[in-house]
């Protein structure tokens, strides 16, 4: 593999993450638990699709081709989409998506952090200006854990199972693939091992102050990355790309 | 979460200016709605600070005084500043 297809799928791949996060989050439009969280959720989602839009710009670029940030979202199938598995997985309630955005932002947070100092000046910036956004979205899915975690007995019950669950989707934003280690030696991607022991040491302690258990399995879904993927993501592709793939072209 | 709070949602839109009452909404506790606050009233860079009160700290006229509150101000209008000339540079008065 070429440093240069290295570095597209690198870009893909972080493009997906959110692009797809931003799909979910999207999904509670309308179906919020208060109409505040419910514009708190969807402001979030605009934040990770603004940030998807830089990314799949850059691809574009990387490519040298004339494709839009349109083509690689609405016209490639699951088997061409890099993101984690986590960010797919189904909104479920409240809880499940509170703790999949938790999850998500830590390890986004402190991966952007890294990825500004790449040696890649357009990921470095692009990293910049995302990480105030993510600054938000931990704080705003950390409080939840917190308030939820230690609120009620039902409240607690329902994110103790949801991490219980999403628990075995986390490994995987730590696996290094050759993707990862060719990027890495030329000191532009980041090195995702190293990030997991600040990740767990944030984590954990939230959890403690929220009265939740991390659960000591270490066992990973793993596969999203390389483009294998739960069912889930055909579902949001379906949905996604049904309007640009039925009348392609059209535009409002 | 029916149970929440009504909030008081004040923003200071620009430094040197006051914050101004730009609505009202649910929250369980101060944090939850300085949040909410910056998500339903300042996403499209309106403000620079937020103040929230909890609605039921905030006393009010009583709509029936309204004739001897604010009617005597009509008829004087010594009261406003029209008699002098104002320096050009003073834009607030």
């Amino acid at each position: 593999m070429t440093k240069q297809e290295a570095l597209l799928k690198y870009v893909l791949r972080l493009a997906d993450n959110v692009s797809i996060l931003g799909h979910r989050l999207g999904e509670w439009c309308g179906h919020g638990p208060v109409l505040e969280q419910d514009i708190a959720m969807t402001n979030i989602a605009l934040d990770c699709i603004g940030q998807a839009r830089n990314y799949y710009q850059y691809a574009s670029k990387i490519e040298g081709i004339d494709k839009t940030e349109d083509d690689y979202a609405y016209l490639r199938d699951p088997l061409d989409y890099y993101n984690l598995l986590i960010v797919e997985q189904p909104n479920k309630d409240f809880a499940y998506t509170i703790v999949r955005q938790y999850f998500f932002d830590v390890f986004h947070f402190l991966f952007l952090q890294k990825l500004s100092d790449s040696k890649d000046k357009q990921l470095a910036a692009i990293a910049e200006k995302a990480i105030k956004e993510v600054t938000y979205h931990c704080k705003w899915s950390g409080d939840w854990v917190l308030r939820l975690g230690d609120g009620t007995d039902t409240s607690h019950e329902k994110m103790q199972h949801a991490i219980d669950i999403l628990w075995t989707y986390t490994g995987e934003m730590f696996l290094m693939d050759e993707v990862d280690e060719i990027l890495l030696k030329e000191k532009i991607g980041v090195d995702l091992i190293g990030l997991r022991q600040e990740w767990l040491k944030i984590v954990s302690e939230h959890f403690k102050e929220a009265t939740l258990t991390l659960p000591e399995t270490t066992w990973s879904q793993k596969g999203g990355k390389q483009g294998y993927h739960s069912e889930h993501l055909g579902y949001i592709l379906a949905d996604m790309q049904y309007l640009p793939r039925t009348y392609p072209g059209s535009i409002w | 979460m029916k149970n929440w709070p009504l909030w008081e949602v004040f923003i200071r839109s620009k430094q040197g200016l006051n914050h101004i009452h730009a609505g009202s909404l649910h929250a369980a506790d101060a944090e939850m709605a300085i949040e909410n606050a910056r998500d339903v009233y300042t996403r499209r860079n309106e403000g620079i600070s937020i103040w929230v009160v909890e609605s039921k700290y905030i006393h009010a006229s009583n709509p029936e005084d309204q004739g001897a509150f604010f009617d005597p101000a009509n008829n004087k209008v010594y009261r406003h500043p029209t008699f002098y000339e104002l320096p050009e540079q003073l834009k607030h008065m």
